[in-house]
């Protein structure tokens, strides 16, 4: 009891409202996402974020608008718990002109700059020297801007990783390394892969401050981040947060599964971030029966809107493929 | 005769080298338990157990690294990238270690390993995951690079790479895997460095190679029904390139267009238009004519990937003009 009472205290009705609502919404895009992927209005890779979305909620919270982020190839949940609108993400794995990077990314490169989400990276660990070289930048401009740079438990054997976690660390970097473990990479789970199965101890060997989190639980990914934030800000570096999570789906939409029993995958499920949430809002009185509604309603719209203004656009016209590759006018592509 | 997957015929060239032979492994992402990403390796582990075919972290560039010193020192390794766009995480252990290792060595450690997977576009995969580096390979002397365009070939050249004591560097497609072709159940090798001619003709010559050989037959089959008779030139490697068959064929036709999914600029293309003009000017009838994908990263969207693409539209309008029709 005592300990329900503590986080009453540290966090807010609205924040946990914030939380619920902006949980629930990137849950029902990516089911949306999932049903016209079937219907293969979507193509393509295509990687859900379902279950793991009390990192992205809870880093949010812990972050100011100014920061920047960027991620791998599952990156739905991410610009839109920045608060980009789902509408153009959902426009751009349809594929079409109006989407967040013109139909030319799709699923796997979501980028919006207006909202410092810097991608959306294919290449597995290829965005984590990107991440910190972002959080260089902050550094060299003397802003108090730090980068948060998430991966895939899958990322952490990269050899590129463990450069740039060597330097931006010696650097004091201010960057906060997320990994979001949800325990596979495509079929291969953390135990193969090698013998450290603690993947935060990794940045012990270049002394960066590094712990585990309990990724499904929305208050400690905004503690965890709040601290990593705060070490950033005052120039103490780098913080690897190693977040527990799990993957309600298949790595991509084709994928059989036969890696994993369905007893895991219900054990998790039961753990669900959003309805840990939900709950907490219900046992201090702060949620009705009407409140709900009128969040899932709002989400509905936000998810249907997503799906109409994606059907409607139009695709990029052909002169579109020379266009956003040199950044000077009147490149001279060879075209014969 | 018995029909079979390209995936299959890949898998049973590996297989029936590895039970001749136990130096030789296969080593990559989700090869083993998974059965292959692509399932080109189906039932391999099952056959040769976990010491020969071996899972790997997401680590390309170790276990290249890995592949090319246990090749150095008496083993004979697979290494499957995913793709190839995966392989440029691994490409210094590629062209610094297993290219550069006899030369530099003065003849001392050869290298026999073979790095195989798919290459090239493969539907809506946006700009990382659709790229066709043939050329980047074919570009760097001590390797070896094979670009199969069937089930057929496919075996007997992967059969020839993998006791190759040279680097080879095998490029498939997902656009193929499923493709199923006639092979014999029986043994056959397919030397490296001689391409095939895979339709005879008289007016032109179409060059080609790899899954875009698919877009030079379909052209050929339609330009068929205009009355223009074409050859068309399977190179089925890239390095070395069977100048000979190419340069006779033009002698023949007196016309050449070249099909090729990389990017235009130093691509096989265009270094075979400089082999032609030099070798055979007094034979052309045209300017050789190259298509490719366009200068530009391959976009998500599908108009665009239609702007950019090579497609038999594309190359029968390139042979008209080498024409003049
Ligand atoms: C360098 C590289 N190698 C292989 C791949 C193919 N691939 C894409 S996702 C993936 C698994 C990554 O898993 P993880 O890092 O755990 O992220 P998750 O998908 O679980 O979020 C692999 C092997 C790739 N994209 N890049
Ligand atoms: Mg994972």
């Amino acid at each position: 009891m005592a300990k329900a009472a503590d986080k009453k205290q540290k966090f807010s009705k609205e924040q946990y409202l914030k939380w619920y609502e902006s949980m629930l919404l990137m849950r029902k895009f990516e089911e949306k996402t999932g049903q016209v992927y079937v219907q293969q209005k979507i193509k393509g890779f295509c990687h859900l974020y379902i279950g793991q979305e009390a990192i992205v909620a809870g880093t949010v919270s812990a972050t100011r608008k100014e920061d920047k982020h960027i991620t791998a190839y599952r990156d739905h949940a991410h610009p839109i718990g920045l608060g980009l609108h789902p509408k153009y993400v959902m426009a751009e794995m349809y594929a079409k002109i109006t989407g967040c990077s013109k139909g030319k990314g799709g699923s796997m490169h979501i980028f919006s700059k207006e909202h410092n989400f810097v991608g959306g990276h294919g290449i597995v660990g290829g965005q984590v020297p990107l991440g910190a070289g972002i959080a260089f930048a902050e550094k060299y401009l003397g802003t108090e801007n730090v980068c948060v740079c998430s991966m895939g438990d899958g990322a952490v054997r990269q050899g590129a990783l463990h450069e740039a976690f060597n330097m931006a660390m010696t650097w004091k970097l201010p960057v906060i390394f997320v990994i979001e473990n949800n325990m596979y990479a495509m079929g291969t789970s953390v135990e193969r892969t090698s013998n450290v199965h603690d993947l935060w101890k990794l940045g012990l060997a270049y002394d960066m401050p590094s712990k585990p989190v309990d990724g499904l639980t929305v208050e400690a990914v905004h503690e965890a981040m709040e601290e990593a934030v705060a070490r950033a800000r005052r120039g103490d570096g780098p913080t690897l947060l190693e977040m527990k999570t799990y993957r309600y789906k298949g790595h991509s939409m084709s994928d059989a599964q036969t890696y994993r029993t369905k007893e895991e995958v219900k054990e998790y499920q039961e753990q669900d971030p959003i309805l840990k949430v939900l709950a907490t809002l219900q046992a201090n009185k702060w949620i009705d029966d009407k409140g709900i509604e009128e969040i899932e309603s709002r989400v509905k719209a936000l998810v249907d809107e997503s799906v109409q203004f994606a059907e409607e656009s139009p695709y990029p016209e052909p002169h579109e493929l020379y266009e956003d590759v040199y950044s000077e006018p009147n490149y001279p592509f060879i075209k014969d | 005769m018995r029909v079979i997957e390209f995936r299959e015929a890949l898998r049973e060239a590996m297989s029936e080298e590895m039970r001749k032979d136990p130096t030789i492994f296969l080593m990559g992402e989700e090869v083993a338990e998974y059965n292959g990403a692509y399932k080109v390796s189906k039932g391999m582990l099952a056959e040769f157990g976990p010491k020969r075919v071996i899972d790997t972290p997401i680590a390309e560039l170790g276990f290249a690294g890995i592949g090319v010193g246990a090749a150095s020192n008496g083993l004979r390794p697979i290494i499957e990238f995913m793709t190839f766009n995966f392989s440029l995480v691994a490409i210094d252990q590629v062209i610094n270690s297993a290219a550069k290792m006899y030369s530099m060595s003065g003849g001392q450690y050869n290298v026999p390993i073979v790095f195989r997977g798919p290459t090239a576009s493969a539907g809506m995969l946006s700009s990382q995951h659709s790229q066709a580096f043939e050329n980047w390979y074919a570009n760097c002397p001590g390797l070896k690079v094979v670009v199969p365009s069937n089930g057929y070939d496919a075996k007997g050249l992967l059969k020839s790479a993998i006791r190759d004591n040279d680097p080879v560097v095998f490029m498939e497609s997902e656009q193929m895997y499923g493709d199923k072709m006639e092979v014999p159940e029986e043994e056959y090798y397919i030397p490296l460095g001689v391409a095939d001619i895979k339709r005879a003709g008289t007016d032109v010559t179409i060059v080609s190679f790899g899954k875009i050989m698919k877009v030079a037959m379909a052209a050929a089959q339609e330009l068929e029904k205009e009355g223009i008779s074409v050859e068309v030139v399977d190179l089925r490697t890239v390095r070395p390139i069977d100048y000979y068959t190419v340069i006779n064929s033009v002698k023949k036709t007196n016309r050449l267009v070249v099909v090729e999914e990389a990017w235009p600029l130093a691509s096989i293309s265009r270094e075979i238009a400089y082999k032609v003009q030099k070798d055979a000017f007094d034979y052309l009838d045209a300017p050789v004519k190259a298509v490719t994908t366009a200068d530009t990263p391959l976009p998500y969207a599908p108009t665009l990937i239609d702007a950019s693409l090579p497609n038999a539209a594309r190359v029968i309008k390139a042979v008209k003009e080498v024409m003049y029709r």
